[in-house]
């Protein structure tokens, strides 16, 4: 939700039928209390019920329960009277519905709580009015207004009606609590959901059930750009539980294929494995990862050539360095697999389009479909469901807009599951990418100069998505000669946002690189650190989103250090590692401690992570989940995963040979939170990318062996 | 072919070969058993045949016979099974929650046949259940939680 105050104007009030009221923006509590759509903020009955609209897609960060909790603090009722419940996509209504950029916390922290306060101001005025006392000799809680001067009370409830006739309060002005008031705010909160998850309810997408509904699989080429040459489907049709199979061609937003309708999952499925189709050579016929490593090479030979920042003189201040400093870092591709494959159901009659779609990212789907099937915008209703993980990949809504088109063509409502092997071979992957640098120090060990030969992918000169460098990548604006240029190799295969995007391969190689300059100037790591980052100040424009705030990185890596007791004697061949990462809005450093055995397995003993979100964290309880699950989720990927190409497609299939991280592969990981008076930033993304180096440089320590490449590869460990 | 799924008799039309994943999905309406990777690395699928944990999605229905199925949705008539929600809820474990049923039914396996297990015993229990989320911490707790809750109402 970017809900501006400047849209106050739009705050409505309205009457329930029964009594209550509706608290809502642009006509959102008209229509609740007209045809009982669930599209306001706030609801209250006559019966004192409590409702609390969660507008946001809940993929595990738990805004679901987090965003209520800033309403219900500032309405002044108790937890447990709430009720929260889920509104339809509708940014006309609630602004920005979106999973990604650890952004809901940034953006609603302060306008939900005054939706909130808002709402609790018609109520006391309405109490004041009944009572003929002044609003400011009144007092809340519990959803009950008091006069404390004659000991009257009123339930919200009972004032709701009253409450309704009365104009909206302006947005802006309305009281907040100071924050020594919270009695909700910076509760351990479980998930409203937890009960529901527990005992097998259908909250997810691939639980949607629409009457009448038949079941798809979608056959596709794993080569980027093929298309169905030719396709014998009547063995297909023939089997049992497969009610027709046909040919989908091609659109902007999906990919073309074969389709299967059948009376379940399985059966769809299972005549997939039938069907012989032969392909078209797609554009992205030529990739494969050998071909990519010869032009990689070339790439080095040749030399960048598309510049993206250049400070001071690099070439003179390298040429003057007491010491120089030389390395490459190379990143693999990398897929999302979130635990729900891609589904989604789609009903189409009447000019409608209603779709059940888990998605991140409702808006963009919303244009795809409409755009695809030559309907208006407004006649694609989207149920957004619980994701089963999103991680970025449902960013994207591919499987929508395919979900859309097959249940046209079918004639009858269908739902799209994708396979986990479609789920891989069709995501839309991290980058992978290398960088080449050198760093001059002078005869103290500071860092003078900083050069990085940047080669990732894309299609001409332009990068693929989430595969470029700007010049605001750390460390840019740091040091006075500073150089970063690219080369750019070919890719088709689509690419896209996965948790701390770019972060979380640029993560790995500044600060690893920074522990090889480090080790160079024969300095203590963490000193090493202190020093390039300097006295306490802003680098970048104080005014733009991505500015770097020193003295708060200065904050979580000296209190990383300190919760992992660093300095202190360690056993032989075990390692503490330090790195740190400023993305999304958020400080994060960690400390790990790795043992490496003889045969050069490695065993992370325990990771200690200090971040800084600003001034108040809304549910402890889900924000420790989202760093201690940022940490994991990156400690599996440079551990285990890379996806590889070859004759054009991703050759990974599975969780066999792209595996998740174990419970037994994962370490205790101790949280810490260093608040400072800064705005409140999200969680989802910004403890990740210091995780990778933390390890590698943990590895170095324990072990002399510097590891630059991800996955980590631990047969260059052994002893 | 007749399932007994949580002490229900359902008449279902299934091929023999379908799994059983799918016959309670898609056939009798039981979504609660989740779809993860359909080769048995994942284990969102886990659900009880007569109180063993077994694959769903490798689990053909013709292999079922007359065997009890106990899915997430039946987990609650048990004490252990009642234990174990609470201490998820409690100690919020879910994130997304996807992987969740097939966590929980693996949990009340491990602790109908060993009621007290140390780390080790959870680790090598549950260490074929992904979570993509990483909730692993909690939910190592949240079953030394239900444990501990065995005599206490649940």
């Amino acid at each position: 939700m970017t809900m501006a105050l400047d849209r106050r104007s739009f705050l409505s009030v309205s009457a329930l039928a029964g009594g209550g009221f509706c608290l809502g923006w642009g006509g959102a509590a008209a229509a609740a209390a007209s045809d009982g759509q669930l599209n306001a903020w706030v609801k209250i009955g006559a019966d004192n019920s409590i409702t609390i609209f969660a507008s946001n897609p809940e993929i595990g960060q738990g805004v679901r329960t987090s965003m209520p909790m800033l309403v219900a603090e500032e309405l002044d009722v108790d937890w447990a009277q709430v009720q929260v419940a889920p509104t339809l996509a509708n940014a006309k209504i609630y602004g920005r519905q979106v999973a990604g950029g650890s952004m809901a916390t940034t953006l609603q922290y302060e306008p939900l709580r005054r939706v909130g306060a808002a709402a609790r101001a018609l109520l006391v005025e309405a109490a004041a009015r009944q009572w003929g006392v002044p609003a400011a000799s009144l007092t809340t809680g519990s959803a009950m207004v008091r006069h404390p001067a004659t000991g009257r009370s009123a339930s919200y409830g009972s004032l709701a009606a009253a409450a309704a006739a009365l104009p909206a309060p302006d947005l802006a002005s309305v009281p907040l609590k100071s924050p020594a008031q919270f009695r909700i705010i910076g509760q351990r909160t479980p998930g409203v959901d937890n009960r529901a998850i527990a005992t097998g309810q259908p909250l997810f997408g691939i639980d949607a059930v629409v009457p009448g509904m038949k079941h798809a699989a979608y056959h596709k080429s794993g080569v980027a750009g093929a298309a169905v040459a030719s396709a014998d489907l009547a063995a297909v049709k023939a089997m049992a539980g497969v009610r027709d199979a046909f040919v989908v061609p091609p659109g902007p937003d999906h990919a073309g294929g074969i389709a299967i309708i059948a009376d379940t999952t399985w059966a769809a499925q299972r005549a997939r494995s039938a069907i012989k189709a032969s392909w078209s050579a797609g554009a992205g016929s030529f990739q494969s990862s050998d071909a990519w490593a010869r032009l990689k090479a070339e790439a080095v030979a040749k030399g960048p050539t598309k510049p993206i920042a250049a400070t001071g003189d690099v070439a003179a201040a390298l040429a003057g360095a007491a010491r120089r400093v030389r390395a490459e870092y190379a990143y693999p591709f990398l897929a999302h697999v979130p635990l729900e494959p891609m589904n989604c159901t789609a009903r189409v009659a009447g000019g409608k389009v209603e779709l059940w779609a888990p998605t991140q990212n409702p808006e963009p789907g919303r244009k795809a479909v409409a755009k695809a099937l030559g309907v208006a915008e407004d006649d694609v209703i989207i149920h957004m469901m619980r994701c089963g993980g999103g991680f970025g990949r449902r960013l994207m809504n591919d499987y929508m807009v395919e979900a859309a088109v097959i249940a046209r063509a079918a004639g009858t409502p269908v739902k799209l599951t994708w396979s986990r092997e479609d789920d891989i071979a069709h995501d839309w992957l991290r980058p992978g990418g290398w960088q080449r640098l050198e760093a001059g120090l002078d005869a103290q060990g500071r860092v003078t100069a900083w050069d990085n030969h940047f080669i990732s992918y894309g299609k001409g000169d332009e990068f693929a998505r989430a595969a470029e460098m700007t010049p605001d990548d750390f460390p840019g604006g740091f040091l006075p000669n500073y150089r970063l240029a690219a080369s750019i190799l070919p890719l088709e295969h689509n690419t896209g946002w996965l948790r701390a995007p770019e972060n979380n391969a640029f993560g790995f190689v500044t600060q690893g690189f920074i522990d090889e300059l480090a080790h160079a100037a024969g300095a203590d790591p963490v000193q090493f650190r202190r020093d390039f980052l300097g006295p306490s100040r802003i680098i970048g424009d104080p005014a733009k989103r991505g500015h770097y705030h020193t003295g708060r990185m200065r904050g979580v890596l000296d209190k990383a250090a300190q919760m992992a007791g660093w300095g202190r004697k360690l056993p032989p061949r075990t390692g503490l590692g330090v790195a740190f990462h400023f993305s999304h809005l958020g400080y994060f450093a960690n400390v790990i401690e790795a043992q490496v055995a003889i045969d050069g397995s490695v065993k992370v003993v325990k990771i200690w992570v200090a971040g800084d979100v600003g001034r108040q964290i809304v549910n402890p309880s889900a924000a420790e989940a989202q760093v201690q699950g940022s940490v994991l989720d990156a400690l599996g990927a440079c551990q285990h995963q890379a996806i590889s190409f070859a004759e054009g497609a991703i050759e990974q299939r599975n969780f066999g040979d792209y595996p998740l991280l174990r419970m037994d592969e994962a370490p205790p990981v101790e949280v810490a939170f260093v608040i400072t008076d800064f705005p409140v930033t999200g969680l989802g993304e910004p403890a990740y990318p210091a995780v990778a180096p933390a390890l590698a440089n943990a590895i170095f320590q324990a072990t002399g062996v510097r590891l630059r490449q991800l996955p980590l590869d631990t047969s260059l460990l052994r002893a | 072919m007749r399932l007994n799924v949580n002490g229900t008799l359902h008449e279902v039309a299934a091929e023999p070969d379908m799994p059983l994943l799918w016959a309670l999905r898609d056939l009798i309406g039981l979504t609660g058993t989740k779809f993860g990777c359909g080769a048995a690395f994942c284990g969102a699928c886990t659900v009880h045949l007569d109180g063993e944990p077994v694959r769903a999605c490798q689990t053909p229905v013709s292999a079922i016979g007359t065997a009890k199925i106990t899915t997430i949705e039946g987990l609650s008539a048990s004490d252990t099974g009642r234990r174990l929600q609470a201490a998820w809820a409690a100690l919020d474990v879910p994130q997304c929650g996807y992987c969740q049923a097939g966590q929980l039914m693996a949990a009340a396996a491990l602790l109908d046949s060993t009621p007290a297990p140390s780390d080790a015993d959870i680790d090598a229990a549950m260490s074929g259940n992904l979570c993509r989320c990483a909730t692993y911490h909690r939910i190592r707790a949240a079953i030394h939680q239900a444990a501990a809750a065995k005599g206490t109402a649940a």
